[in-house]
C-alpha cells in the first residue's frame, strides 16, 4: 500500500525535491518548464502530463529536484493519471508540494488545498493565471488567504514568467496547511477512525479520510481499525442519507466555497472574443463545417508547406551526394559510408519538411485548446463504435505521435474504453507515417489522394472500434470532460514542443537511418540483400511490391518513416520507380501494419504483453487485408 | 426548494440555467461529477447541446463542462432565469 511508504524515501538523497500538485489544466507543465527550462509538454487541455517528469532548478539558493506530477482534480478516486499523483505524494519522498492553482478557478482549487493540508506536506499555495481570474472579473486578497491557510501563497502568471522567483523564494517557509474543520458529524467520524491509527505511519487524518471515503485497502486493516471505519461510515451515511466519500467531498467543497468567499470578490466578467467563438466553433450544426475546415486547412498547409522546403532541400542534397560518392570511390567500405549518407541525406530531405510544420501546427491547435472541442463535437459520433468524447484526445494526439497517445488513454475512466482506445490509436497514422503519406503519395500520386487516404483510416479505425466494441461489450460510464477556456499561444511554448517532438526525430531517427542505410547498402554490395528481400517475400508478394521493398518494410518497424527512406534508397531510380498502385498500397501497408517498436513498448506498458501481442497481431492482418484489398481496387 | 419543478438537466434549452437538486446513478459518477462542480445546489447553465443526440456543454462554477447525453439525463435541475418553465 502507498501510505506504508512512507517517510521511507528521503534518505540517501541530498537534493530537496519539491512536487508540483494542481487540477488538470492549471498549468502545472507550464510553470514546470519556466523553472527547469523546456522538458516537458504542455497543453491546453487535461492529461498531456501522464507520467512524474522532473528537473532541476534553484531552490531558494540551493539546488533542488522538482517534479511534474499529472493533474489531479482530488486525491479521492481519479483515473490511472490522478493516481500516479496520490502515489507519489503518499510515497513521502518530497520535501514540499507547490500546488499550483487556476486562479479563476480558485473555489475548486482551494478544495484540493484542504486535501493537501489533511496530507500534512509542508507547501506553498501558487495562484497561477491571474490574468485569467482578473478576465473573469474575480480579484483575491493574496495576504489574506496566506494567513487563513497558514502558509505562502504568490501571485503569478507561469506563461510570461510573473512571480516565479518570489515563488522558489518562498519554498523555505512552506508549511503543512491550516485545516478549517468540516462539519462535526465528520469530525466526529474522522476522528473516531483516526484514534485507532496509531501504528499507521501516513497522516492520521488524510489516512482517516480515505477510509472513511471508502478507499484506500480496506481488507488490509487491523481489525480495530476496521470496525470504528465500518461503524463512522454507517453511522455518517445514515445521519445525511449519502455515501460518505460523496459527503466529504461536499464538506470540502463548502469549506473551500467559504474560504474563497472570504477572501476573493466577484465582478463583472469581460466577454471576449475567445467566449463568442464557441457558440461558432462548437455549435451543434456550424461546428461540423468548421471542424472539417480547420483539419482540412491544417492538412493543406502541410502539404504545401513541405513540398515547398523540400523542393528547395532535394536537389542541393542530391548533388551534394553525387560529389561524396566520386570522393568515396568504390569498395565495401565506401558503400558502406555512401549508404549511411544517402541515409541520413534522405532524413534530412523528406522527414524535415513535412514534419516540422505538422508539429507546429499540432502544437498550435493544442495550446489554443482546440482539442476537447473536437471531443465535444464527435462524442456522438464515437458512441456510435462505442466509445465516447473523451477517447478522441487520445486519438488527436495520435497524429502527433503513438506513444504519447497511448499513455494519454491513462485519462479515460473505464479500463474497457482503455484498452480499446489504446488499441485503435495505434492505427491512427502518427507523424512517421505523415511523412509517408505525403512525401511518397501526396508527392508523387497528388494531394487528393494523400487526403483520402487519411479519410479511409478514420473510417477503418471506426470500423474496427466497432468490432471491438462488440467483441468487449460494457458501457462506459459516459464523457465527462472539462473544456477549458481558448487560450492564445505563446510562441515560446510553440517552439519549446516541437523541439522536443522533434528532438525524437533527429537524435533517434537519424542515428538509426544513417546506420540502416549504410548497412543495406553494405548488404546489396556484397550481395546479400537478395537473400534478405527474398525471407520477407511473403510480405512483399501479396501486396504486389518489388522484392526489395522488403527489407524497409521490416525497417519500418523500428521507425514508420525509416520504410520510406530505406525504399527511396533500395530502389533504382528511388521510390519514383513504383507505379502508383504499388505507392498507394505500400503507404496503406505502412499505415497500418505492426506500430513501430516505441509504441510497442508503451503498449506493452499500459496493456500488457498479451494484449500488446494482439495489437500487433491485429494490426498486421489489417494492414495486409487492406493493401492486397486497395492493390486490387486501384 | 420544490422538487415537483425539476427537470433532466438533458431538457434544459441552450441557453437556459437551473439550480441542480439531485443526482441519480452510482457513487463513481456522483464523485466524478462533484470534481468539476457538478453538485446539488450547484448554478447550471446550458450552452449547447452536440449534434447526432451529443453531449450536452455546461457553464458550472465559472468552467465550462462536456457531459454526456446519458449523464445528463440522470441530473434533475430546477429550472430558472431566463429561460420558461416547461410545464410540469
Amino acid at each position: 500500500m502507498a501510505t506504508d511508504r512512507r517517510g521511507a524515501g528521503k534518505e540517501g538523497r541530498s537534493l530537496p525535491r519539491v512536487a508540483l500538485v494542481g487540477q488538470p489544466n492549471a498549468g502545472k507543465s507550464t510553470l514546470f518548464n519556466a523553472i527547469v527550462g523546456y522538458r516537458a509538454v504542455a497543453s491546453n487541455f487535461p492529461g498531456t502530463t501522464v507520467e512524474a517528469l522532473r528537473g532541476r532548478a534553484n531552490i531558494g539558493g540551493r539546488r533542488g529536484e522538482v517534479v511534474d506530477l499529472p493533474g489531479t482534480y482530488s486525491l479521492l478516486g481519479g483515473d490511472l493519471a490522478e493516481r500516479v499523483t496520490r502515489e507519489f505524494l503518499l510515497s513521502g519522498d518530497v520535501d514540499a508540494v507547490i500546488q499550483v492553482a487556476d486562479a479563476s478557478l480558485l473555489g475548486r482549487s482551494l478544495a484540493l488545498t484542504l486535501e493537501l493540508a489533511e496530507l500534512g506536506i509542508p507547501m506553498v499555495l501558487c495562484l497561477n493565471m491571474m490574468d485569467e481570474a482578473e478576465h473573469k472579473g474575480i480579484s483575491i486578497d493574496v495576504d489574506a488567504l496566506a494567513d487563513l491557510l497558514g502558509i505562502p501563497v504568490v501571485a503569478a502568471v507561469a506563461s510570461r514568467g510573473q512571480g516565479l522567483s518570489e515563488l522558489l523564494a518562498s519554498l523555505p517557509a512552506a508549511k503543512p496547511a491550516r485545516r478549517p474543520p468540516y462539519a462535526a458529524d465528520v469530525e466526529r467520524a474522522l476522528a473516531r477512525i483516526a484514534a485507532t491509527l496509531k501504528g499507521d505511519p501516513g497522516a492520521p487524518i488524510h489516512r482517516a479520510a480515505q477510509l472513511l471515503g471508502g478507499e484506500g485497502g480496506q481488507a488490509a486493516l487491523d481489525p480495530q481499525t476496521a470496525r470504528a471505519v465500518e461503524e463512522a461510515r454507517a453511522e455518517l451515511s445514515q445521519g445525511r442519507g449519502e455515501d460518505p466519500g460523496v459527503i466529504l467531498a461536499d464538506e470540502r467543497h463548502a469549506q473551500a466555497m467559504r474560504l474563497f468567499e472570504a477572501v476573493a470578490r466577484v465582478g463583472q466578467p469581460q466577454v471576449g472574443w475567445r467566449e463568442r467563438l464557441d457558440d461558432v466553433l462548437m455549435h451543434p450544426v456550424a461546428g461540423y463545417p468548421f471542424l472539417v475546415l480547420i483539419l482540412l486547412g491544417l492538412f493543406a498547409l502541410v502539404f504545401w508547406a513541405g513540398g515547398a522546403v523540400e523542393g528547395i532541400l532535394s536537389p542541393w542534397l542530391d548533388g551534394l551526394s553525387g560529389r561524396i560518392a566520386a570522393a568515396l570511390g568504390t569498395g565495401p567500405l565506401a558503400a558502406l559510408l555512401g549508404g549511411a549518407w544517402d541515409g541520413l541525406g534522405a532524413g534530412i530531405a523528406i522527414v524535415l519538411p513535412y514534419l516540422v510544420p505538422f508539429l507546429l501546427l499540432l502544437a498550435f491547435l493544442e495550446d489554443v485548446g482546440y482539442m476537447p472541442r473536437v471531443g465535444f463535437l464527435l462524442d456522438g459520433l464515437m458512441h456510435k463504435v462505442g466509445l465516447h468524447g473523451k477517447s478522441v484526445i487520445p486519438f488527436l494526439l495520435g497524429y502527433g505521435c503513438t506513444v504519447p497517445a497511448v499513455l494519454a488513454t491513462r485519462i479515460l475512466d473505464d479500463e474497457r474504453d482503455r484498452l480499446v482506445t489504446a488499441a485503435l490509436a495505434v492505427m491512427i497514422p502518427c507523424a512517421g507515417r505523415t511523412i509517408v503519406i505525403m512525401g511518397l503519395v501526396g508527392r508523387y500520386v497528388g494531394p487528393g489522394v494523400a487526403l483520402l487516404l487519411y479519410v479511409g483510416n478514420v473510417a477503418v479505425v471506426a470500423l474496427a472500434g466497432w468490432v471491438l466494441t462488440r467483441l468487449l461489450p460494457g458501457e462506459g460510464p459516459g464523457l465527462i470532460l472539462e473544456i477549458p477556456p481558448y487560450r492564445r499561444p505563446r510562441a515560446k511554448n510553440l517552439l519549446g514542443k516541437t523541439w522536443l517532438r522533434l528532438k525524437g526525430f533527429v537524435m533517434l531517427a537519424w542515428p538509426l537511418l544513417a546506420v540502416s542505410s549504410g548497412l543495406l547498402a553494405l548488404a546489396e554490395a556484397l550481395g546479400w540483400a537478395r537473400g534478405l528481400n527474398a525471407s520477407v517475400r511473403f510480405l512483399t508478394w501479396p501486396l504486389g511490391l518489388p522484392s526489395e521493398a522488403g527489407v524497409p518494410l521490416v525497417l519500418g518497424i523500428l521507425r514508420k518513416e525509416l520504410s520510406l527512406v530505406m525504399l527511396d534508397r533500395a530502389l533504382v531510380g528511388g521510390v519514383a520507380a513504383l507505379t502508383h498502385a504499388q505507392m498507394i498500397v505500400f503507404t496503406v501497408f505502412v499505415l497500418f501494419y505492426v506500430p513501430c517498436l516505441a509504441t510497442v513498448g508503451a503498449l506493452g506498458k499500459e496493456l500488457g504483453w498479451r494484449r500488446t501481442g494482439l495489437v500487433v497481431l491485429g494490426t498486421t492482418a489489417v494492414g495486409l487485408l487492406l493493401g492486397a484489398f486497395v492493390r486490387l481496387l486501384v | 426548494m420544490s422538487f415537483a419543478f425539476s427537470v433532466p438537466l438533458a431538457s434544459l434549452p441552450p441557453g437556459g440555467a437551473g439550480r441542480l437538486v439531485a443526482i441519480h446513478g452510482g457513487r463513481g459518477s456522483a464523485l466524478r461529477l462533484r470534481r468539476l462542480g457538478l453538485r446539488p445546489g450547484a448554478l447550471v447553465r446550458m450552452v449547447a447541446a452536440g449534434g447526432w443526440g451529443g453531449p450536452v456543454l455546461l457553464e458550472v462554477d465559472g468552467c465550462r463542462v462536456a457531459l454526456g447525453r446519458g449523464l445528463a439525463r440522470h441530473i434533475l435541475v430546477e429550472p430558472r432565469g431566463p429561460s420558461p418553465r416547461d410545464g410540469h
